[in-house]
C-alpha cells in the first residue's frame, strides 16, 4: 500500500495500455516513454504488464506501508528516500513508513514508478492505464491526488536475490541532441517536395502545450501541395498531423483515434517515446527510413532493452 | 486498393478515395475477415470512411507478407461477409433550447423547423466508423435537401449527446468538445459512458433513427438513464 502525500501536478497510473478500442474512439494511453517504463517494471521483477505511475514534469511524494520494492526510471526527478538522495534506474528496498519524493524534472519530462506486484487498480476494458480526457481507468479516471492510497499487488517474484540495475549504455540522454526516425506517410504525397525537404532539413521546437495527446512543434512552415484536409482515416502512434499552418504535431499514447488532417510522416515506435521526454524549449529533427530499416531498427532496440538489466551480486 | 505505411507498427489499406457507403462497406467487411481469419500478426483495426489502419507487430509479421495477405482478402470483401447490421434508435428532442441552432439551420435551408426536424428524423442513417472521441458515430443519411455546410466559425464547446448536421454527415457528440455542425437537437442517451461495462453505444455498420420526444420524455429518459435502468431500443 502506498499513501499519497503530495500528488505532484499530473501523476497517472499507467500500464502497458488498452489494446482493442481504438475502433470505439478509445485511445491506448499506456506510458509515453514505453522503454522507461518497461525497464522500472524489470527492474522489480514485475512483467511489463504490470500498472506502475508516470509523473510529469515534477513527482510526487509518498509513503510506503510495508516492505516494497520500487525503482524510478525516465527523467530524472531528484529522487529522495527519507531525505536522502537515491539512484534512479536501480531496484531499492523499501521498508514500512518510508517515504519517497520526486521533485522537478531536470532532464526529461516523464518519469516512472514501478512497484513489486504492480499497482492495484481495476482493470476497465483489460487495462489499469488512465485516459484523462476520457475519465476513464487507472485512479477513477482522474490524476492522482493528495491523501489517495493505492493497493499494491502481491509480488510473484519475492524479492530478488540480487539487486538490479540499468547498464549505464542503456539509459537514455534526454538532454541530447535528438533526430527522430519516421517513416514517409501515409499523406506524404499531400506535401510539396520542398515541404518534404523542410521537414527532413530543419529543426522543430517543442512547444509547452504539449500534452500526453501530442507533442506540438514549431518551425519552418512545412508545405502542402494540394489542401490539409484529407477524409478523416485512423492516426497510428508517432503520426506527425500537419494541420493547415504547417506546424508539426507528433500524436502520443492519448491521441483521438481518427483525424481529418494529412500526416506527412510517421515518427518509428523506438524514437517516438524520445519525442514524449522533449521539453518545452527543446529542438529536435527528423531522418526519413523505409519500412525495412525501420523494422531492422526495431530489432536492434529490442536487443537493446533485452540486456538493458543486469543482476549485481549483492 | 492501396497500401500506405503509418510508422513501422500500422499500414493504412485504402480501398478508395471518397465517402461513399459502397466504399465503406468494403472497409468494413475487410475487417471483419481479418479479425475472422485471425491474420498473423495484426493486433487492432481502426476502419474509417475509405480506409482500415491495420496496427500489426512485426516481430510476427513482416510488411510485405502482411500486405499480400490483405490483398489476398481485399476482393472477398464485399457487403455479403458482414454479419446484420444492429438498428439502433435514439430518442432525441428536437426543441429550440437544446437544439439551438434549429431555428438558424432551418432559415439557411429555407423550411419551416417542423418540416427539418420531420426530414433529420425520417432518415436511416449508418455509421461508417466511429472515431475522433470515444464513441462518437460519423454518418450519413440525410435526404440532400437539408446538406448544410458547416459552421463558418466552430463553436468551442458542444455538450454530449447533441445531434448536429453539418455538409452530408450527421453527428452526435460523444463528449463536450469543440465542433462546427448546426445542432439540432440532443438525444438523453449517453454515447459514451466511462463507468459502464461497454462504455461506447455505437459500433462501425450500426443504423440509428431517431424518434423525436417531448422535453418531458427527455428528462425522464435523462433520469433513467442516469439511474442505470435504460434499455436502448437495438434490433437486429
Amino acid at each position: 500500500m502506498i499513501t499519497i502525500s503530495d500528488a505532484g501536478p499530473q501523476t497517472t497510473v499507467q500500464d502497458l495500455g488498452r489494446a482493442g478500442q481504438l475502433r470505439y474512439g478509445i485511445p491506448p494511453s499506456g506510458p509515453v516513454d514505453r522503454f522507461a517504463f518497461v525497464l522500472a517494471n524489470r527492474l522489480v521483477g514485475n512483467p511489463d504488464t504490470a500498472a506502475a505511475l508516470e509523473c510529469t514534469l515534477m513527482g510526487p511524494r509518498f509513503e510506503v506501508g510495508g516492505p516494497l520494492m520500487i525503482a524510478v526510471t525516465g527523467a530524472d526527478m531528484a529522487l529522495t528516500v527519507n531525505g536522502r538522495e537515491a539512484a534512479g534506474w536501480v531496484a531499492i528496498a523499501l521498508a514500512a513508513g518510508d517515504v519517497v519524493k520526486l521533485g522537478a524534472a531536470r532532464t526529461g519530462v516523464r518519469s516512472y514508478v514501478a512497484f513489486g506486484g504492480g499497482l492495484d487498480v481495476p482493470l476497465v476494458l483489460g487495462s489499469r492505464s488512465t485516459y484523462l480526457r476520457g475519465r476513464l481507468g487507472g485512479m477513477e479516471g482522474r490524476a492522482l491526488r493528495k491523501g489517495d492510497v493505492l493497493r499494491v499487488l502481491a509480488s510473484g517474484a519475492g524479492r530478488p536475490a540480487a539487486r538490479r540495475r540499468v547498464t549505464p549504455r542503456a539509459i537514455p540522454d534526454y538532454g541530447a541532441e535528438l533526430t527522430a526516425r519516421v517513416v514517409l506517410g501515409p499523406q506524404n504525397d499531400r506535401f510539396t517536395d520542398g515541404g518534404i525537404r523542410t521537414l527532413l532539413g530543419d529543426t522543430y521546437e517543442v512547444l509547452p502545450q504539449s500534452d500526453r495527446m501530442g507533442t506540438r512543434l514549431r518551425g519552418p512552415r512545412i508545405e502542402h501541395a494540394r489542401g490539409h484536409d484529407i477524409i478523416s482515416d485512423g492516426i497510428a502512434p508517432g503520426s506527425i498531423q500537419v494541420p493547415g499552418d504547417g506546424q508539426p504535431i507528433v500524436l502520443l499514447a492519448d491521441r483521438q483515434s481518427t483525424g481529418g488532417y494529412t500526416k506527412v510522416a510517421t515518427v518509428c515506435s523506438f524514437d517516438v517515446w524520445r519525442i514524449g521526454q522533449r521539453r518545452p524549449g527543446q529542438t529536435l529533427r527528423f531522418r526519413a527510413v523505409t519500412v525495412a530499416e525501420a523494422h531492422r531498427l526495431l530489432r536492434d532496440a529490442d536487443a537493446l532493452l533485452e540486456t538493458a538489466v543486469r543482476e549485481e551480486i549483492a | 486498393m492501396r497500401f500506405r505505411p503509418a510508422g513501422d507498427l500500422a499500414v493504412s489499406v485504402e480501398l478508395g478515395q471518397e465517402i461513399s457507403v459502397d466504399v465503406n462497406t468494403r472497409v468494413r467487411a475487410l475487417e471483419f475477415l481479418i479479425q475472422q481469419k485471425g491474420l498473423t500478426g495484426v493486433v487492432e483495426t481502426v476502419p474509417t470512411f475509405s480506409s482500415l489502419l491495420v496496427y500489426y507487430d512485426p516481430r510476427a509479421v513482416g510488411y510485405e507478407a502482411l500486405c499480400a495477405a490483405i490483398a489476398e482478402l481485399v476482393p472477398q470483401a464485399t457487403t455479403g461477409v458482414l454479419p446484420p447490421a444492429r438498428t439502433v434508435e435514439l430518442p432525441c428532442c428536437y426543441d429550440t433550447e437544446l437544439g439551438f441552432d434549429l431555428e438558424a439551420a432551418a432559415g439557411r435551408l429555407e423550411l419551416p423547423v417542423d418540416e427539418l426536424v420531420r426530414l433529420h428524423a425520417g432518415a436511416e442513417y449508418l455509421v461508417y466508423f466511429i472515431g475522433f472521441t470515444p464513441g462518437l458515430p460519423y454518418m450519413t443519411g440525410m435526404p440532400e435537401r437539408i446538406n448544410i455546410p458547416r459552421l463558418d466559425t466552430p463553436r468551442t464547446k458542444t455538450p454530449p449527446g447533441s445531434v448536429g448536421i453539418g455538409g452530408i454527415q450527421c453527428c452526435i457528440y460523444s463528449v463536450e468538445s469543440p465542433g462546427g455542425f448546426w445542432i439540432l437537437g440532443r438525444t438523453p442517451l449517453r454515447l459514451y459512458d466511462a463507468d459502464a461495462a461497454e462504455p461506447t453505444l455505437l459500433r462501425p455498420g450500426d443504423r440509428v433513427r431517431f424518434r423525436p420526444i417531448t422535453r418531458g420524455e427527455f428528462d425522464a429518459i435523462t433520469t433513467t438513464v442516469a439511474a442505470r435502468t435504460y434499455r436502448p431500443l437495438i434490433a437486429r
